[in-house]
């Protein structure tokens, strides 16, 4: 487990607590480091800054030390924290808005996986309307590996398909331009 | 009862059985699926993670549809319940979201499946159409992490504890165990950029069930299901044995139960071993 040391130019970054309090609705000034949050979260083994230190470092205005961590990309968003904190705060939402912070910026490389996976999945959606699996998971393992990346899902992939589990067609709905409008607007706003 | 339908993504792919079977199931129980017309994705996992905005759209949109139906709105997947559900929250209780119109409200209730068989249904409704009682399955019931939490948006009266899907199959007369891993994670959404952290997760719960003296398991979830049963074989026990554990949807074994011929072709469907079992014990 990585220690965070609270160095002399703390708070000084780009986002202060408030700032991410601001962003996220959550009010982060009440956590009083029970650690209820990190004792219930079944991908504490994986994390460098447990669910509380999270708290804490924000606390302390330690934004940048968390924005790189591998925490807030191997959170599995299972909602537990959120359902247990005694001081109702939605610990996975902070979360949420840290990736989002992390991602308009650079995603640290060993941890890139994970943001290649949500873009190809959105881009499904936005292109179809709905989520075609089989074209999604094909686009993210060529984003992420290159053709290696498919060559691993191969197998798999025709295993699934002689179970009849692959549709190969997306399906095209006459909704698409209604969800293209919604990815539109979300860009134009982050954009701002 | 009439109801109106969102089935998801995944029922349209890799979880084709959990649909077929859902269909087949509401059908003896003379529930009246209405597909809602012209539904999209719900957003998952990855847009509340990308922008709380389009999160919130991608539900909305979907909710505005079944407005229109004047039905309550029945949903098979965990992630799709709890990302529709988290879209109404936010509409009920926020003044304005753009592009949608003022003083939107729901109208009928967002419903998970479990729950909506089991308060439409009930035991005496369900042991009524049994066949084939299911004495010789164990299963113990999963329900995932996402259609209990966190409360405040799923409404789930306990959270830790949900009791629906054990009562169902238990009107099947199947030997329901209990555990205390429910609603733990599954790691589903890690499974292809972590796969191997994903593993650990899943293994655990294997271990768990049989420790329980679980000799399947229920899923309620496309999502569960693909984390459970895809990747299965890919993981040994600390002995090196292989788990076996089949995972059947719960509306699988509803089917079985009620002696559905169209059941030998859903199992079919899956990566491990789902049939052995069944056959083994003179269901199949
Ligand atoms: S559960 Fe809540 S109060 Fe307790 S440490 Fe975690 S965030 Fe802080
Ligand atoms: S939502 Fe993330 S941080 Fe919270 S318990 Fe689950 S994995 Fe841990």
């Amino acid at each position: 487990m990585a220690s965070v040391t609270v160095r002399e130019t703390a708070g000084a970054g780009l986002y202060s607590r408030k700032r991410i309090e601001e962003m996220s609705g959550e009010k982060i000034s009440a956590c009083f480091q029970c650690e209820k949050c990190s004792n219930g979260c079944p991908m504490v083994f994986a994390m460098d800054i447990q669910p509380h230190r999270v708290m804490h470092c924000l606390q302390l205005g330690l934004v940048e030390e968390v924005l790189n961590s591998d925490t807030i990309w191997v959170c599995v968003s299972c909602q537990t924290c959120t359902t247990r904190c005694p001081n109702d705060i939605d610990i996975a939402h902070v979360v949420d808005t840290l990736r989002q912070l992390s991602a308009r910026r650079q995603v640290k490389e060993s941890q890139k996986s994970v943001a290649v996976f949500h873009t190809a999945f959105l881009s499904s959606i936005k292109r179809f309307g709905r989520v075609h699996e089989a074209s999604m998971v094909v686009s993210y393992a060529f984003q992420n590996e290159g053709i290696t990346g498919v060559r691993k899902q191969l197998n798999l992939g025709l295993e699934m398909m002689r179970k009849g589990k692959i549709k190969l067609v997306p399906s095209r709905l006459w909704a698409g331009k209604q969800v293209k409008e919604i990815f539109r607007k979300a860009g134009r706003k982050r954009a701002q | 009862m009439k109801v109106s339908y969102y089935p998801g993504c995944s029922l349209e792919g890799t979880a084709k059985e959990y649909g077929q079977s859902f269909e087949t199931v509401a059908r003896d129980l003379g529930i009246e699926l209405h597909e809602l017309n012209g539904w999209t994705c719900c957003g998952a996992s990855s847009a509340h993670v990308t922008n709380d905005e389009m999160a919130v759209s991608l539900g909305v949109r979907n909710l505005l549809l079944a407005n229109k139906t004047r039905m309550d709105l029945v949903v098979p997947c965990a992630a799709c319940y709890q990302r529709l559900k988290a879209a109404e929250k936010a509409v009920n209780t926020r003044k304005t979201i753009e592009g949608i119109p003022a003083g939107f409200a729901t109208q009928g209730r967002i419903r998970h499946i479990v729950d909506f068989i089991w308060e439409e249904c009930g035991e005496q409704a369900i042991r009524e159409k049994v066949r084939k009682p299911l004495q010789a399955l164990s299963p113990v019931c999963y329900y995932g992490c996402l259609v209990t939490r966190p409360p405040h948006i799923t409404d789930a009266r306990d959270p830790e504890d949900p009791r629906a899907m054990d009562d169902i199959l238990k009107s099947l007369d199947a030997n329901v165990k209990n555990w205390s891993y429910k609603t733990d994670c599954c790691g589903g959404n890690l499974m292809l950029t972590h796969p191997e952290l994903a593993r650990k997760l899943v293994a655990r719960l294997f271990d768990m069930a049989l420790e329980a003296g679980a000799n399947c398991i229920a899923v309620g979830c496309p999502m569960c299901h693909a984390s459970l049963d895809t990747v299965q074989r890919d993981i040994t026990r600390s002995d090196g044995a292989s788990y076996n554990l089949p995972v059947y949807y719960f509306t699988e074994l509803m089917g079985l139960a009620f002696g559905n011929r169209a059941a030998g072709g859903w199992f079919n469907r899956h990566l491990t071993d789902a049939k052995s079992l069944l056959s083994r014990n003179g269901l199949l």
